[in-house]
């Protein structure tokens, strides 16, 4: 109890230094933790996806579709249990600015694949029911201030011209790890209307949504699926929904590991400022530790002393950084809904803050206690002087 | 009389553990702040000196990539018969009608931990060769048209599986020969891979062109070609310079790129000032009767405030040289990633500029200056005998 009342007093000796040092640990650890959060926010996608779940794509990349017939053949492969279908439809609202991910799907079996998306019954029914009916997650509605019953004009950028609809209904997600910021409608919808005016682009998907029977043998499944259509016009590439997710991310693989890096980045900086603090409190109190030794007190009890403070400032920066996180996390995630649909603040990233705490504390006690240790009685105490 | 400068430089001597401490993070924030500007500055580099002024791109209207686009044949049997098409030296019109789609590709690597990304192909015709100057077969052969062969990018050489020379690739259920490879110096084409367009057409059933290149006959022909274009009621293409055109494709992860960089460096900065304000205002209590000498000697407050000002300053400047020191090592490293806009591989130099050089020494000296304004106020304030008297 005394030796923390001591070091309480020493840490807060200098009220000015400490209270700036404790101020760029808080700021420190808030940037560490917003960082880790958006890195952990790219793979949000990733833990959201179910275990499942395939999805089936053209093998040459992405932007090749397949065509519909594959339906049926792929509903009789064992261990099949449902088939969606779906298009990215890459369409915008007004101008490019408004960015959302909109997709038409196979409506009734794709919800059916997907229970996070919560509909309520009776819109899920009137969504059903009308071709030119869509879905949008709440966040979205929310963003753009629309009710059910609104009509919304997406313009297509793969698709040409102006797309009308009529907002049925809107998802809400079971709980706060599903992406909100979705946009569904009928894919029987765009298929007429592209019948018409681009023939060959009709009766064509972009990727099948399998839901399987049992999970562990998913591996089966796909491959199975994958070698029905080998050797043909369009040779499918199935995988489970997590490995296909995470292949996104490992396209933009290069800007996740910078801002990684970027993250440690900010702990070395905040370190040096540490132990700049540490190596001029020391310095000053070289006499101090000159007389505790003369008292018999040895190295042990001065290092004690030194990584106790470096740990009093360093854990009270690092408290009031976490604790700031957290609103820093919603305003920033409310402004960044575009980019990260679902910004939240794990568990791990705190771990992560208090582990950082520490070694910031040990790294930048090491060298003054070195030094205080070394320092002869005599030479000490001369300093007074 | 102003306090001698060396007076400040000496002093930052004197306490080299804390001098080194401060500078290196300082030098940090710089360099995160150069690295990521850098980036930004390459990947437009990049992209801006793909395309060439005379040339002129034309995309079916809306489309923001030439993947997403779609020019009919019909379209581009018009367009090629227009009159401000420049005319080769056998007369035939300077223009190409290309075809572009993206394959996934495995990246190099750990066999179990490389991942596919989005690698260009382009289907070229004949002419396409002397509308970009910049490509320069390194080795092997060029393609020969109406083969199945292609010619791949040297970024895709070095940062794929299976594309080396006399390597096959298997699409569109044909194989194809890579018997070049080519050097498009800093430019998107060296992320590419080049084959004839009427083969890749055909092997992915694509019954229209993506896009079609132009060279202008004359410069100023641009605004009437762009007209012709565009107000043609048989078309629904628009046109633009390739300049122009490559440049947009670059905005959005410039763009991104920029907040992040200038949003993080903003935060990381406030621990460097931090430090910076520790530094000096230990170094004003440490030298409070100095500062008291100094006063009786006659030096002004303001001679004082400057002092410590010019010693702040210093630390911001030697922070803001050794962080561009290092930042200017990265310009040897290439980075490959997926642009955000294109959807495809594309890879691009950090590339240091004499504006980002400016941008970070001023942003140091910046760091450096908020970090000694209140402590060298208090140095200044201090009273000529109390000053005295703490020694």
């Amino acid at each position: 109890m005394m030796l923390l009342k001591i070091l309480f007093r020493n840490a807060f000796h200098n009220k000015l230094r400490s209270f700036l040092t404790i101020l760029g640990i808080a700021v420190a650890i808030l940037a560490f933790g917003l960082l880790r959060t958006v890195v952990s926010s790219f793979y949000a996608g990733v833990e959201a996806a179910s275990t499942s779940r395939l999805v089936t794509r053209n093998a040459i990349s992405i932007i090749f579709p397949l065509p519909i017939s594959y339906t049926e053949k792929i509903r009789q492969v064992e261990g099949v249990k449902r088939v969606s279908y779906g298009n990215w439809f890459g369409g915008v609202y007004i101008n490019e600015k408004n960015f959302f991910p909109n997709f038409c799907v196979e409506p009734r079996t794709y919800f059916e694949l997907y229970p996070e998306f919560v509909v309520e019954e009776k819109q899920k029914k009137s969504f059903l029911a009308d071709r030119k009916g869509a879905v949008a997650g709440k966040k979205l509605a929310n963003k753009y201030g629309w009710k059910v019953g609104d009509n919304i004009t997406l313009k297509g950028m793969i698709y040409p011209g102006n797309w009308d609809f009529v907002l049925r209904a809107i998802y809400t997600g079971r709980d706060n790890t599903v992406d909100e910021t979705q946009f569904f409608f009928h894919w029987a919808y765009l298929n007429e209307a592209i019948k018409k005016v681009m023939p060959s682009m009709a009766d064509q998907v972009g990727f099948y949504m399998i839901g399987v029977n049992r999970p562990d043998t998913a591996a089966e499944t796909a491959i199975a699926i994958d070698k029905m259509f080998k050797n043909s016009l369009a040779e499918t590439l199935t995988e489970t929904e997590k490995a296909f997710n995470l292949g996104f991310i490992a396209m933009s693989e290069a800007i996740v590991t910078a801002i990684q890096m970027v993250s440690f980045v900010v702990i070395f900086i905040i370190m040096a400022v540490v132990a700049n603090t540490m190596a001029m409190t020391t310095r000053e109190r070289t006499g101090d530790y000159a007389i505790l030794k003369t008292l018999g007190f040895g190295a042990r009890d001065i290092t004690i002393l030194i990584f106790g403070e470096a740990l009093v400032i360093t854990l009270t920066g690092g408290l009031i950084g976490i604790a700031l996180t957290f609103p820093a996390a919603r305003a920033f995630g409310q402004q960044m809904s575009t980019y990260f649909p679902v910004f939240l603040v794990s568990a791990q990233t705190i771990y992560m803050d208090v582990i950082a705490a520490f070694l910031i504390a040990f790294l930048a006690a090491i060298i003054p206690t070195r030094h205080a240790i070394r320092i002869r009685i005599a030479d000490g105490l001369r300093r007074i002087g | 009389m102003a306090v001698p400068f060396s007076y400040s430089f000496r002093n930052l001597w004197k306490r080299r553990l804390t001098t080194i401490l401060t500078v290196s993070g300082m030098a940090l924030v710089v360099f995160v702040f150069a690295a990521v500007l850098m980036m930004a500055a390459g990947l437009q580099k990049t992209l801006v000196e793909t395309g060439s002024p005379d040339n002129m791109v034309v995309v079916r209207k809306a489309s923001t990539s030439e993947v997403m686009s779609s020019v009919e044949r019909k379209s581009a049997a018009i367009v090629e018969m227009l009159p401000q098409v420049a005319a080769g030296h056998q007369g035939q019109p300077m223009i190409a009608k290309e075809s572009v789609v993206l394959i996934a590709l495995k990246k190099r690597g750990d066999e179990q931990t490389s991942s596919h990304s989005n690698v260009v192909v382009r289907g070229i015709q004949t002419e396409s060769l002397p509308l970009r100057p910049q490509v320069k077969l390194v080795s092997g052969r060029m393609l020969r048209m109406g083969s199945s062969e292609v010619v791949v990018g040297n970024s895709i050489a070095k940062g794929f599986q299976g594309v080396g020379l006399q390597q096959t690739l298997t699409w569109g259920m044909r194989t194809w020969m890579v018997v070049g490879i080519f050097d498009a110096g800093n430019t998107g084409f060296s992320s590419e891979i080049w084959g004839d367009v009427d083969q890749v057409m055909q092997a992915f059933r694509r019954p229209a062109y993506s896009s079609m290149i132009f060279k202008l006959n004359h410069p100023d022909a641009f605004d009437a070609a762009k007209t012709a274009i565009e107000k043609d009621p048989r078309l629904t293409l628009e046109a633009k310079r390739e300049t122009k055109y490559y440049r947009d494709q670059s905005e959005m992860m410039a763009k991104f790129l920029r907040i992040l960089g200038t949003s993080l460096t903003i935060i990381f900065s406030i621990g460097a000032i931090i430090g910076a304000m520790i530094t000096m205002y230990s170094a004003v209590s440490s030298r409070t009767a100095e500062i008291g000498t100094l006063r009786a000697l006659g030096f002004r407050r303001r001679n004082i405030l400057l002092a410590f000002l010019t010693e702040s300053l210093l630390l911001g400047f030697i922070g803001g040289c050794i962080g561009l020191f290092f930042a200017s090592f990265m310009q040897f490293i290439t980075i490959s990633t997926v642009n955000f806009q294109t959807f495809s591989e594309l890879a691009f130099k950090f590339t240091l500029t004499p504006g980002i050089v400016m941008q970070s020494m001023v942003f140091a000296l910046a760091m450096g200056l908020i970090g000694g304004v209140l402590p060298a106020l208090r140095a200044s304030r201090m009273k000529i005998v109390d000053a005295l008297r703490a020694s």
